[in-house]
Parts: C-alpha cells; structure tokens; sequence
C-alpha cells in the first residue's frame, strides 16, 4: 500500500511543480526578481545608466537616451529590452560584465513584454489614503469587514456575552483579568465605554503593551554571546511602561528611541529611550574582535528598525539587492550610515551610559554640586548630554569613560582607559584615541596624568581642538616604580583659546606589553587654579566615590564627534572585511519616492514618522490590530513587501493607518478604543459553520478566541490566587525557576530567588537571560530575544501542559486558591467549587463541570482537595484561552 | 518497507486518525492528535533515506585532533622550534601572537584495524571500534571562537536566532514517536555549551521543534515530575477532569485547538510515564552498565551514552549530547593537554565505543548516524596567551583543520576521507566544511539540504545556509 501511495504522491509532486506556461506572466512574482537582480544595479533610482531606470513604471516605459522607450508593450522583438538581452555582442549584451540571463529568465521576459508588459505598483509603496464614503451610522472597522464578510457569504456573528466581553476586554487592556465588581456596575451605572477609558487609564495597560514592544526591542537582561553577562538596562523598559501608559504619540515614541540622544537638550529620559538600540547583544567573550560584533550590532539596528517601523525585510539586502523588492544593495549600507556613527563599539563596558542614583544619594549628590558651585568661583565648562551635570563638577579631574569620543581604546569600570585590547592581532594600523570637546583650553598649563605601565615603550600625544588640531605635548610615559606613576606635562605654549583636547597612546616600538599603558584619572593644571578652594578637592573626590559605587549605568546612544566620525563603506557581499565603496546616508528609493534623503540618524527617524512615509502608520496600526485579533490585516507583519501577504482588507488597514497617524495624531489609545468599540471586536467567538469557509478567522465573522501568551498566563494565575504583588517598574525579579537551568560558561551569574513579594511579579518583570530564558516564557512560544520579532507562533505542546499542572510555582498559586476556596465555601464543597470557577474563568459552572469537579474532589488522596480543584482550573481550556 | 514507505505509511495512518478524531469528537483514551510531540505531523522525506536518526556526540571546546586522530610525525620533529611567520601571516588567533612554538604530539600513536586507521592510545578502547567508522581528517569551519563556530556547526550560521539541526530534522520528518520528543539534549561536564541552548535552540521555525533537554539528574524533563506527593493516579484523575471539561467546551465553541489541547493533556500524562522509564538506566543489566562505565544517579558522559541507546531504541529521531571540557588552551591544568585533556579522553573513550558496539549489536547502527567532534581543531603551535608561555601545555583554536568521525546510517565506515599537511595545519585534500557536513547527514536522512528551507523576515533559510554539498565518497 505504501508503494501505491508514493506513486500518488510523486504524480502529485509533478503536477505541482510544473511550470504554468500556459498562464499569465506576473509581474511582481516572475519579472521582478529577474529585474531587481541583473537591471537594477545600473538602472534603478539614482544610477539610471543611458537614460534608463527600472524601478518605477513611469521609468520604465520613459524615453531614455536611445530616444524611445526600452519596452514596448506587446511587441518584445521591438523592445530594445529584449533585444540587448539576447545580443550577440558581448559589449552591448546585457547585462553588461555579467553572465547572460538564462534561457528561462530570457522567455519571462519575453512573453511579459508581449503579454502587454503590465506594470504592479507595490501596494505597501502608495501612501495611504482615506477612503471616501463613510457610513456616518455605522462603526467604520464594522462597515468594511460586513462589506468583506459579504463577499464571501459570511455573516457577523451575534454579540458575546457580557462576562465573555468582559475578560477579553480586560485582558486585551490591561493583560490581566477582569473584576468581579464591574459586572455588579454593568448593571448599574457602568457602561462599556467607561469600563474602556478606565482601563485604558490603568497602569497595568503599559505592562501589557510593552510586552508587544519589547519583543521587538529584543529586550534583555543579559548581553547575549558566550558568555552572555548581566546588562543593566531595566530602566529602558519601564520607559517604554511609562510611554505606553501616558499615550506617548507613537512618532515620537519613535523619535526618542532612534535619537531621542539628539534632540535639543535631551533629558534623562530620552537618553534611556534610547537604549532600544543599545540591546543588541556585545559581545565579551575574550579573544573576540570588537569591531566585528560593533558592525553585528549596527546591522541588527538596521534590520530592526526596518522592520519594525518599515514592514521591510533588509536581512537580504546586505549581501546582494532585494530579490523581490525594490531595494538595490547600495542602499543597505546608505541606510547603514545611520547606525554606523554612534560611539558604542561593543566593549564590555557597555560605555556609552547614562548614569542614574537612587533618589537619596541624588540629594547628597546635588548638595555637594551646590556646595562646590559656591566655592569655585573659575566658569565650570557646560558639558552637553550629561543631565546631571557631574562632569563639570569634577572638573578639571577628567575621569577617560567620560570621553566624548574614542577609537579603539578600552575601559574600566574605575574610569581608567587602556591601548591593552585583549585581540592583539587586529592592533596594527589601528590608533588609540579618546577626546573630550568640550574643555576649555584658555589658561591651560599642564597635566597630571595617573597611568600603570610595565615599561617605558608608550607615549601619548595630545593635541587641542581638533583631532587634527596643533599638538600641545608629545611625552613617553617612563617605566614607573611598582607599575603606577604620575606623568606630569606641561604645555610650553602658553596662550591657548578654544576648546577640547585630543589625546592619542602611541605604542612606540609595538612592543606588548612595555607599550601598553592604562590611564587613570587626570587633573587639569590651570594658571588660575581656582577649582580647588579649600575644601573643594575633598567635594570632587566624594563625588567620583559616589559615581564608582552607586551609579546605575544604563548604556545609552551618543553619535560620534566629527573628528572620528567613520568612513561608511559597503560590504562586498555582506562581508565586514571586505570593504567596498564610500557611500552616503540615504533611504531606498522605492520608500522614498520624491523626496531628500535625511542625513543623520535623527532626520531619520523624523523621516519614518512623515506623513510622506507609506508603510509607518500602516505597519504600526496592524501590530496593535493583530495583538487584538491574534493576526494582522497583513498577516506579515514582518513583511510589507512584495514576498509579504497582501492585505486582507486594504480599504480597512488605509483607514486605520490614516485615522490613528491624522486624527489621533499617533494615539495608541485612541486607537485601542476605536477598535474594540467595534461589533467587530464584541462578536462571540464560537465557531460555527464558518470553519471550512474560514478556519483562520481571516474575515472576522467571530471574535477572537486564542491561547493567552506566556506573560497573560502567569499574571493570571498570580492575579487569580492572590498571590501577585502589582507594582510599577524596578529591576527585574527572579521567580521560582527549577535548579540547574543557568549553566553558563565563564559566567558565575546565578538565579537567586527573589525575596518576598518580589517572586510574584508580572511576567515581565521576570530577569530574562538570552542563552537561557526562564523556562516558562520559552515553554509558551515568547522569543529568546536576540533579535527582533513580530509575531510570536502560538503552539500547543504537552510541555506546556506538563508545566502547567506540575511548575512548583503554579502548584504553589493552585494551593494559594485552594486556601481562598475553602474560606469562601464555609465548609461547603460544592460553594467552594463554585467561587473557584468563577473567579478563574469569570462565569459560573455547569451542573456537569461542578460534578466533575466534585467527584475530583470527594475521591482525591490529597490532604487538601481544593489545590487539586485549583490546579485543575488552572489548566482548563477556558482559562488558558482569550475567549 | 522501505523508510519512504514507512514514512508515507505513517503519515496516511495519522490522516486517518485526525480525520477520525475531527469526526468523533471523542478525543480522550484515543491517541493525540495534531502536535505531536516536536512535530505537527508525520512527513515526507524528499527521497529514499539510508537512516531514521542521528546520535551527536559534541566534545564541547573543540579537543585537538593532533592528539587523537591526524597523526603528524613531522611535527614531533619540529617540536620546540620557533613557528616560520609564513605560518602566522594573515591568520587570526584567539589568544597566540607574537611568535609562538610548534608542539609534537603530546600522545603516542598506533595503527588499528584492517583499515590501519591512526589512533592515539589515549582511546584505547575507541581503536577497537577503528573499522567502524569514517575519519574527517579535513574538516574546516569559519569561526575561531567557540560560541559562534558551535552556532555555525549546529545552525548553519555563527549567529544566534536560526534554528538547530536537530530542529530541521525534526521540522522536516517529523516524529517517529508518540510518548517521547522527537528531539533530546543530554548535557554532561557541569555545563551547557558556550553557545548557551541555543545549538539545541529552534530560533524561528515553531517552538515545537525545539530540543528538549533531559536530565540525568534530577527531573529528567523540566516539570514531568508529579507535585509533591502526588500519585499517579491523582494525576489521571485530574487530567480526565480536566479534559472531560475540555471537552465539553469544545462541544460549545468547536475550537480545533481544544481538541488537540485534550490531545497534548494525554500525551503529557505518557511522557511523565514514559521519560521516567526511558531515563531510567538502572534498569540495565550489570553487563552493560561494565561496557560503559556507568553509575546510575550522576550526570555523566558514560550516563548519557547509555541514555542515547535506550532513547535510540525508542526511537527518538535526534540526539544530542554535550560534554564540556575540551578547551586545552594550557592556561590551567583542567583546560591542558597534559592534564584535563587526558582526564576528558578517559571519560569518552569507554562510553563512546560501548554505543557503537551496542547499537550495532541490537542493529540499530544501520539506520542511526553516529558523529562525534568538536566545533573546530587546535594549532600545532603550543600556545603562548600574551606572547607569554602558558603554565601547561595547551593548544590554541584553529578552524582550518580538524577531525570527526561519522558512523552507521549510510556512512561507510573503516575509511579516513580527506588529508592535512604535514604538521596538520590546513586541510590539503578532500577537504569537508562544517556545511558539507550538515549537507550528508541530511542526505542520509532523506532530505535535500537546498529544499529543506523555511521562510523567515522575507528569505528562504536553511540549515546550510547558501552553501553544503553532500560528501558523496564517504556514503555507502
């Protein structure tokens, strides 16, 4: 019988794999790809070599050079197209330089042209546009899914049940279950509307929403790699809690994270917003090449934000031109440019960072600045980017982490600085560099420098106002005695103007390790030395004690200085040694069709958010619709582009990409509310007739039923029993995780149970470790978070049902309710059994499920039967699921 | 039957049983549908496959082959002398610079077996096996640290996110079981791999396929055991509540995931009998635990080679095993070719051979592909960290050449394919990138390595990314 079978399927396997050549020839799935590989290299947007461009139709059917158009339609044999592609004469063959089409390509293109060479405009690519003739009586979501559900013979199904709607609503919101009271009020002076705006306004809303968010951040509290080390970066996430909470616009929810370091006079909290690009991984393995994972880092941040905001798969782009998009390969690296001048450069301190104190050291903090303020009476330079001023305040002690720049150094978590980098291979050709620009020089004399060296081989340079600028000392660090010394330098020119000092180790004789040096803190000689009035020093010194031992450092953006800034060159096919073309910032044409491309990372993100821009509104609208639904209107949502689906309903997704950027002006709850105000959104969700028409859900004729995601099912089962502990923010928690998952290698990290209260958190205040996740969040499909993801695959798995009838820790919330239960029932089981249900799966039993549940009970072994009954609850279809 | 057959078999057999299940809606007491255990359904290879599962044996921190396999005369005579720059230019190290020394075989060598195959007596009990198995003497890879090369030896890509190989198999052909998942990791040396559990990781393909570790100490998978105090049949009776409720939701919402959901209720309930069994070594008779060397209730390499038989036997389609240890740079005695490395060879040499010869014993080695390697090799150089001499005597990495050993499923074996030059620094003949390999053993699995792809952020991946080919000399 097997044998029989395979036949089958080998004939099965023929017919579909045989070439339709008898049909149309598509334009977007047969003659792109051909076109975007071998034309668009010379003829596409900018480079339109003869005259001739292929990546708009308008281009492409233009009169070029030659005096006509290259296309003909329905004439290949007259279209110079076809006919340079089969030319004998290697010198007008095209493409030119290359391998000629193959046979097949050649016959695509053929039979298009004459087929009448019908042009596809990439839908995603035409900005959106409010479609005309709203319904004024009816919700605009419901007019254009009932117009769809028509065209397929479907029909709206009736309204869900208050209790039903209730918890979807409440855990759609606020990612937590409902309230036993708001049913009471339904009946009374609550209607659905205000039950909206009030979860809307709770804080819980933000914590349910970042979750979506940080998915695609990749957040994480490790660094990833090897050895995948603790990163200080929580205060990025309750960043992104507060934004969501106080309905920060999303274009400059979008601003502030792409360059919100950028703005003018950035506060603390822009510069943390920044820190969504600070979460690719660094990489501090030893023996590793920091440029290397610098270049991963900056590819990552462009491929995130493409496809967060864009729909737009870059991956392939760096190593060749899009195969189905419109993307030239040259326009990866000009977006690149962006990423590519920010002074992280993957060290294992993570600099630069922003750092912050606990409320009380702030205060002794700030007293101390006041203090020394009032006795200096010299003018403190005005350091930019630093929100607590502390630079200034130790100043003229210049601390080398607090460089505006560097190029190649290293640091030490002390301040110190060091030409010693752990892959030596890589130091030929390479400077030392560290500067700092702002640093008035009026006055200068000297410096004292602290440095350790093994020998007499380094020397440093420093030069003022410019990398470039004049040299005020050339001096070799001497061999000191037991390795620490101070170098004294004094500058012979004695009147200095302007500002910043350039300093540069020089490793003399490339000697290791007698040219290697590590530089400490250095002091500022000024002819005036006023910075030092009694009792000032002592000030300066507490303050650099307190930022050693009580700083919280939350790596953040800077862009580089002028000075270092780095040449943007092209990866010959993707490769980071393989350096080819000088190429400037620019975004891909097909994007951005008429206008000037931005020039720095912040004009970037402003560029994103325009209202020009086709695809922000549109991907961002259909990620908070998918959450809602369980799949966008693009089910891509990853994907806008023409190897992504097609929209399901166009007119819909227009609507709401224009509603949401225009009228709401990037609310995010606005947004929310105008969806699940929707019949569509309050349909009851039981399938009937409609599976075989649509087993997906994709035209919406029920509501959405699907499995709630890792962080819903543990804030669930926490907020159902009792035990969770609600409260805003703080750095991340470490529930109960079985012992011996956190294995790392050259890493003495350990998983300590959080203390108290602490161990019942949100989901997402859980210490996430990328080469290690906590067990639950993986077990039910959340990412490992080293990069970016749009869509979380929803499975349905027996590890999952292991964990959730055996986890200590739901076992532990089974029995916490179990307790409740048997308080609320008075002795009574079956009221017992009844209070259980309700309170989980928000509706009361059916005779049969209570005599199930009592039969479980009357007939357990266990001491107390009601954690049985919980533990059973906890696992119910119902419960697990958004019904 | 053939294994197409048996595939092609199978699969009607579950279409059947889904069609039934859809239909009857009766769904408990009869088998799960839907997901299986790390496959949603039975499938197809792409043609006739030569064997039905892998057993990887990874030495984790790449041990030197010029110890154990590529025997190097010459070197011994170079021993001691400066290395030539010609050697050392152009080359990236992980810790070597400045001028280091070449190092002579730290092991004495013989020839074993008909097919003569060069051996160190540091595995004695391995050079019994020598006609057993095929020698890659000209492995090479691209990545010189371990965390990326052991990503780009089970993944296909230095970078973390892509799925593992053990992942593709199990996407590509699906379970062969339904009380055991279709993938399994066993972790022996007190730690996980470099790369952290993403080489047993599934990056974007589905969850499902993702590995499963089992313990050999403590619970065998995470949350198989009962809660405190809890019987066996307390736990049947709560999952019959559980979805005899289940089911009467899916009679109201008629919600296929319900059904299958009530499927995956049963199938935990047989995994929490049937890990426990499968785990359970002290079942086996005193022979065998004297042919590997094992001690019930310790997370040993011997342990889990014993464990990979039994889960072969029960036929669970890809088993991985890690033993850490094998990172012989000389910077201590636990990480030295004159001290841990030796202590590392006595741990695998017993176990590793007994599997070999007990699966063939119990005709499992026709259609079961044995690997054994490290993610890349070391330098004839000793190494000198920071142009200093290291305390021991230690090798650094090398990505250029180094040995595995492939046997059973399709692989001939008493055969040494591919050579490196005299001090076995470069590959010189026949040469075998890690994709190449990844490209055989799915081959021999009955898949096509440029057609098993999965599509991801708008491109086609796969597990040898753009490039593999199939090392055909080497096949049966």
């Amino acid at each position: 019988m097997g044998r029989i079978f395979a036949g089958l399927s080998l004939l099965l396997w023929a017919l579909f794999s045989c070439n339709s050549s008898g049909d149309r020839i598509s334009f977007n799935t047969d003659v792109r790809p051909i076109l975007n590989k071998n034309c668009l290299p010379c003829h596409g947007g900018v480079k339109a070599n003869g005259g001739f461009s292929l990546l708009f139709e308008s281009d492409a059917f233009a009169i070029n050079n030659s005096g006509k158009p290259a296309i003909i339609r329905g004439n290949a044999r007259k279209s110079e197209l076809y006919q340079r592609i089969i030319h004998q004469n290697p010198e007008l063959r095209m493409p030119l330089d290359a391998n000629p089409l193959s046979k097949e390509e050649i016959a695509v293109l053929k039979k298009w042209i004459d087929q009448g060479a019908q042009w596809e405009e990439h839908w995603a690519y035409q900005k959106p546009i409010m479609p005309s003739n709203l319904p004024v009586e009816q919700h605009p979501i419901d007019y254009f899914v009932e117009r769809k559900l028509k065209e397929q013979g479907l029909t709206p199904s009736a309204k869900a049940g208050l209790e039903t709607l209730l918890r979807r609503l409440s855990l759609d919101l606020i990612g937590l279950p409902p309230k036993k009271e708001w049913l009471e009020q339904m009946s009374s002076d609550l209607t659905y509307e205000t039950l909206v705006d009030s979860l809307l306004a709770s804080p819980s809303f933000g914590e349910k929403w970042a979750s979506m968010w940080l998915d695609l951040a990749r957040y994480s509290d490790t660094k990833g790699y090897e050895k995948d080390p603790h990163r200080n970066i929580w205060r990025y996430r309750d960043w992104v809690v507060n934004a969501f909470n106080r309905d920060m616009p999303l274009d400059s929810f979008t601003i502030r994270q792409l360059a919100g370091d950028m703005l003018e006079s950035p506060t603390a909290d822009d510069l943390i917003a920044t820190a969504f690009h600070r979460n690719t991984m660094t990489n501090t393995e030893g023996g590793t090449d920091d440029e290397e994972f610098r270049v991963a880092a900056v590819v990552d941040r462009l491929n995130t934000t493409y496809e967060v905001w864009q729909g737009t798969t870059m991956s392939c782009v760096q190593c060749h031109s899009h195969p189905y998009d419109p993307i030239r390969h040259e326009d990866f690296y000009a977006s690149y440019s962006y990423f590519n001048q920010t002074v992280d450069a993957d060290l294992d301190l993570e600099v630069p960072v922003l750092e912050i104190y606990p409320p009380e050291v702030n205060v002794e903090m700030e007293e101390l600045m006041e203090d020394i303020s009032l006795l200096t009476t010299a003018e403190l330079p005005v350091f930019s980017n630093d929100p607590y001023r502390l630079k200034q305040f130790i100043f003229p002690l210049l601390m080398p982490y607090d460089a505006t720049d560097f190029e190649n150094v290293s640091f030490y978590r002390d301040g110190s600085v060091t030409n010693w980098i752990y892959n030596l291979q890589s130091m030929t050709g390479k400077r030392f560099r560290f500067s700092f620009s702002e640093i008035p020089l009026a006055g200068l004399k000297g410096i004292k420098i602290k440095y350790e060296s093994k020998g007499g081989d380094a020397a440093i340079e420093i030069r003022g106002q410019g990398a470039d600028g004049e040299v005020l000392n050339y001096s070799l660090f001497e061999a000191p005695v037991n390795g620490r010394g101070v170098h004294e330098v004094a500058f012979s020119k004695s009147e200095l103007s302007g500002k910043g000092l350039f300093f540069e180790i020089i490793n003399t004789t490339g000697n290791i390790p007698e040219g290697m040096v590590i530089i400490g803190g250095m002091e500022l000689e000024y002819d005036s030395p006023s910075f030092f009035a009694e009792g000032v020093r002592e000030k300066k010194n507490r303050l650099i004690d307190i930022r050693r031992q009580k700083g919280d450092r939350t790596p953040v953006m800077r862009t580089k200085s002028k000075d270092y800034e780095r040449v943007n060159r092209l990866f010959v096919r993707g490769n980071w040694l393989a350096l080819g073309d000088t190429i400037a910032p620019g975004v891909p044409m097909a994007i951005n069709q008429q206008k000037e491309h931005p020039t720095n990372r912040l004009e970037f993100a402003q560029w994103l958010v325009d209202s020009d821009n086709p695809l922000t509104s549109r991907v961002l609208v259909n990620r908070f619709w998918q959450e809602i639904f369980g799949r966008g209107l693009v089910v891509t949502s990853e994907d806008f582009g023409t190897m992504g689906e097609k929209p399901s309903h166009p007119d819909l997704l227009d609507y709401l990409a224009v509603q949401f950027s225009n009228t709401y002006q990037w609310s995010v709850k606005k947004l929310l509310k105008h969806i699940v105000m929707s019949k569509t959104y309050q349909q009851a969700s039981k399938i009937e007739g409609s599976d075989q028409v649509d087993p997906d859900n994709q035209w919406l004729s029920r509501g959405p039923r699907l499995r709630l995601s890792a962080e819903q099912i543990r804030d669930q089962i926490l907020a159902v029993s009792g035990l969770l502990y609600d409260t805003l923010g703080g750095p991340s928690v470490m529930p109960y995780q079985p012992e011996g998952i956190w294995q790392s290698v050259y890493n003495g990290a350990q998983w300590t149970l959080s203390e108290g209260r602490n161990a019942y958190r949100r989901a997402l205040y859980t210490y996430h470790k990328r080469t290690s996740p906590y067990p639950n969040m993986i077990n039910f499909d959340a990412p490992s978070r080293e990069f970016c993801v749009s869509r979380r695959i929803t499975t349905n798995t027996p590890l999952q049902a292991l964990a959730l009838l055996n986890d200590p820790a739901f076992y532990e919330a089974a029995a916490y309710f179990g307790k409740t239960m048997a308080q609320q029932g008075k002795g009574d089981l079956e009221a017992a059994l009844r209070y259980g249900y309700r309170e989980a799966l928000f509706q009361d039993p059916d005779e049969e499920e209570i005599q199930i549940l009592m039969d479980l009970c009357q007939n357990a072994e266990a001491e107390h039967p009601l954690t049985l009954a919980a533990n059973v609850l906890f696992n119910l279809d119902g419960f697990l699921t958004k019904e | 039957m053939n294994l197409l057959d048996e595939a092609l078999f199978e699969r009607y057999q579950l279409a059947t049983r889904r069609h039934f299940l859809k239909a009857c809606a009766t769904g408990l007491g009869s088998m799960a549908m839907g997901s299986l255990l790390g496959a949603t359904d039975s499938k197809i290879p792409h043609f006739i496959p030569k064997a039905k599962r892998v057993i990887f044996l990874h030495m984790a921190g790449a041990p030197s082959q010029l110890e154990l396999f590529d025997y190097k005369p010459l070197l011994k005579q170079l021993n001691g002398k400066d290395c030539p720059p010609s050697l050392l230019e152009g080359k990236r190290f992980a810790f070597i610079s400045g001028v280091p020394q070449m190092l002579g075989p730290q092991a004495n060598f013989a020839q074993h077996g008909q097919s003569g195959a060069w051996i160190s007596d540091l595995l004695p009990n391995f050079s019994k096996m020598a006609d057993e198995v095929c020698f890659l003497k000209a492995m090479h890879t691209d990545e010189f640290n371990h965390a990326p090369a052991q990503l780009l030896f089970y993944s296909g890509s230095p970078r973390l996110g892509r799925p593992s190989m053990g992942s593709w198999v199990t996407y590509g052909l699906g379970s062969m079981n339904e009380n055991l998942p279709s993938f399994v990791v066993l972790v022996s040396g007190g730690k996980t791999p470099s790369a952290g559990k993403s080489v047993w990781g599934s990056g974007f393909l589905p969850s499902i396929y993702q590995g499963v570790q089992c313990r050999s100490k403590g619970e065998p998978v995470l949350f198989a055991a009962n809660p405190n105090g809890m019987s066996v049949s307390e736990r049947k009776r709560t999952i019959e509540a559980i979805n005899q409720i289940n089911e009467k939701k899916y009679q109201s919402f008629k919600d296929p995931e319900t059904l299958t959901r009530i499927g995956q209720y049963e199938m935990a309930f047989k995994m929490q009998m049937s890990v426990p069994e499968a785990m359970d070594i002290q079942q086996e008779p005193e022979y065998i635990h004297e042919m590997y060397g094992t001690e019930p209730g310790r997370a040993s390499f011997a342990n889990n080679c014993l464990l990979a038989r039994r889960l072969a036997e029960r036929d669970v389609r890809f088993i991985q095993l890690f033993h850490w240890g094998w990172d012989s740079h000389g910077a201590s005695s636990g990480e030295s070719l004159d001290n841990g490395f030796i202590q590392r060879c006595k741990e695998v040499d017993r176990p590793m051979s007994a599997l070999l010869k007990d699966l063939k014993q119990r005709g499992l080695l026709d259609d079961t592909i044995v690997v054994w390697g490290g993610e890349f090799g070391r330098t004839p150089m000793l190494e000198n960290r920071n142009g200093v001499a290291n305390p021991f005597v230690g090798r650094d990495h090398q990505t250029d050449a180094f040995t595995i050993w492939m046997a059973g499923g399709g692989i001939k074996g008493g055969i040494s394919y591919g050579e490196t030059d005299e001090i076995g620094y470069s590959g010189v003949k026949d040469r075998v990138h890690v994709h190449d390999m990844q490209a055989t053993i799915l081959h021999n699995l009955g898949l096509n390595h440029e057609a098993l792809t999965y599509q991801f952020q708008g491109r086609d991946f796969r597990l040898t990314d753009t490039a593999g080919k199939v090392v055909k000399e080497i096949l049966v």
